[in-house]
């Protein structure tokens, strides 16, 4: 009962504050509603009995993702002031593609017998983490998966790099 | 006996159950008045460490520090407080008003945070959580965002430039930071502080003493101190992020500061001098407590030392120590560290926190420092004939400053 009361209003700051963020016309403000947002989600991972998605959650939305939107808004923008409209003019395909996406879900969800189903405790003195880790390495588990992103996120770090490099000329 | 703690919450825990509440509400009033205790305890200390701070910066800059109020001085951090409560209270024309008034409470309460995850003594602690170590890193996240808020809030552009410097900062320094701190997770094969502290029959900076100096380094840049407290360099942006703070707003960041200084003494001590080991403190878990401060509090006094010892460097400087040295030698040592760990374990069956052990970790650790000393000192050799060479130099781009002219 106390869980499903936390659970609502953690749902409620969540989504008020991902309506805010586009909504907002000042666009730090939007960046800081999306802050709240994004510890709204970490909540809800709290709530789900995942610490490590927590803490992660927090670790790269929060402290690296937003603060570097954050920054770059403050670099680029007169950040003192309004600026511009908040939508552009294809915004009824956006508030279309959203509303088909929506009823999509929300027929999908109507069928899937998920909600009934309770979760397998996991057996006592089981590290969640380590299993996580355990499953990301194994071969016969994830570890494809977990190297393709690694390849990935090191190719946007070269990309970066090649880009941000001063050429001698 | 030993652990009066533990006592007195059982002893309040069968008072509450006998009135008849509910086991739930019970350990919920239980935590509550548990974080109510620890973190005044903290903030009491908060009010000391004014004092010692100034007492020691002035030990190191030959005065006498304050020494009129009470006996050594010791009544002057209430003066400063009663100071700074009946001061006005401003918020600078254009302020963002809420986001300017966050920041303050989000640089204290995020180093209250920190306290959440410390081990006090092998029985004593706010929660063990198998994430600990990732706990701290998010938590000095958020600081970082304080910041940013602060900086952006205030509409001053030496605020402004703080944040940016701040950011910057953080961002860089996070890396090796990160890295350094996996190397003890390593050792102890776990994330929670508590196992980490536990794991340490051998401290782990007589295991690991490389990391334990990138994560120094690393946790000082974190703290904003000297040498790298460009982010308030006070002859460069005047304060930096909290220019436009005043009276107790200002004394939170202030406070937070100093308090950040302890609490990440603290945190490098249970991740590398044992925490609350000590000689019975396994008899007498109280004990581990004053171990853990005392350790702590030593390391603050090596923290201050550094901070008053060494000059500023500039941002140039600061950024390319962090990528082009500390995070190289942090990756490269977590590699050795990770093979050795591997070899040693299923090669030749050394278990972890065996003497044997720990004497070929340290010695992988002396000879990446040799290779590392070695590497710098040709390096400075290579600079110093690079001297005589043009360097750049900042010139004030003519047409720009013209033109900016034409406008004003």
């Amino acid at each position: 009962m106390v869980m499903q009361i936390i659970f609502l209003i953690v749902a409620v700051v969540t989504l008020g504050s991902a309506v805010m963020v586009v909504t907002v016309r000042n666009l730090v403000h939007a960046a800081l509603w999306l802050i709240l947002s994004l510890f709204g989600v970490a909540v809800t991972f709290a709530l789900l009995n995942a610490p490590f998605f927590t803490v992660v959650e927090v670790v790269i939305y929060i402290g690296a993702i937003s603060i570097l939107m954050i920054f770059a808004i403050m670099l680029t923008r007169r950040t003192m002031q309004e600026t511009g409209r908040s939508v552009n003019p294809g915004w009824w395909l956006a508030a279309f593609l959203s509303l088909v996406l929506f009823a999509g879900l929300l027929w999908m969800f109507s069928t899937w017998d998920g909600f009934s189903t309770t979760l397998p405790d996991l057996p006592a003195g089981v590290d969640q983490v380590r299993e996580l880790g355990i499953a990301l390495v194994s071969p016969n588990m994830y570890v494809l998966p977990f190297e393709v992103a690694s390849v990935l996120l090191l190719a946007a770090l070269i990309g970066a790099i090649v880009v941000a490099w001063e050429r001698k000329s | 006996m030993g652990d009066p703690i533990n006592s007195i919450g059982n002893w309040l825990e069968s008072i509450l159950l006998g009135w008849g509440l509910p086991a739930g509400v019970v350990s919920a009033i239980l935590a509550l008045i548990g974080v109510v205790v620890l973190c005044s305890l903290l903030l009491v200390l908060d009010i000391v460490l004014v004092w010692v701070e100034r007492k020691v910066v002035a030990r190191f800059q030959d005065r006498l520090g304050p020494n009129r109020l009470g006996p050594f001085g010791l009544i002057q951090p209430f003066a400063d407080i009663i100071k700074l409560l009946i001061k006005e209270d401003i918020t600078p024309a254009g302020a963002d008003k809420f986001i300017y008034n966050l920041p303050p409470i989000i640089a204290l309460s995020t180093v209250l945070l920190l306290w959440a995850v410390i081990p006090l003594a092998p029985t004593v602690l706010g929660g063990d959580v198998n994430v600990a170590v990732l706990f701290i890193v998010a938590v000095g996240a958020v600081g970082t965002l304080g910041i940013i808020m602060a900086g952006w809030a205030s509409n001053n552009k030496y605020a402004l430039l703080g944040a940016f410097r701040t950011v910057a900062q953080m961002i860089s320094y996070e890396v090796p930071m990160l890295i350094a701190l996996l190397i003890p997770v390593l050792l102890a094969r776990s994330m929670s502080l508590q196992n980490i502290v536990g794991a340490q029959n051998v401290w782990f900076i007589f295991v690991v003493p490389l990391a334990a100096i990138i994560f120094f380094i690393s946790a000082i840049a974190e703290l904003g101190r000297a040498p790298f407290d460009i982010n308030e360099a006070e002859s460069e942006i005047v304060a930096g992020f909290h220019i436009e703070y005043t009276g107790m707003k200002f004394g939170m960041f202030y406070a937070g500061e100093l308090l950040h200084a302890v609490t990440v003494s603290a945190v490098f001590s249970s991740l590398f001098l044992g925490g609350w080991h000590g000689p019975f403190a396994d008899q007498f878990p109280v004990l581990g407590v004053f171990y853990l401060l005392a350790k702590a509090f030593i390391l603050y006094y090596v923290i201050m030392w550094v901070r008053y010892s060494f000059p500023r460097l500039r941002i140039d400087q600061m950024l390319g120590f962090s990528w082009k040295f500390l995070v190289p030698l942090a990756l490269s040592l977590l590699i050795v560290v990770a093979i050795l760990d591997r070899i040693l374990v299923t090669s030749f069956q050394v278990q972890a926190s065996t003497p044997l052990y720990a004497i070929s970790m340290l010695a992988a650790n002396v000879i990446i420092a040799l290779v590392t000393v070695l590497g710098l000192r040709s390096y400075a050799k290579l600079e110093r004939k690079r001297f005589p060479e043009d360097r750049p130099v900042a010139i004030a781009p003519e047409a720009d400053f013209k033109e900016l002219i034409v406008q004003e």
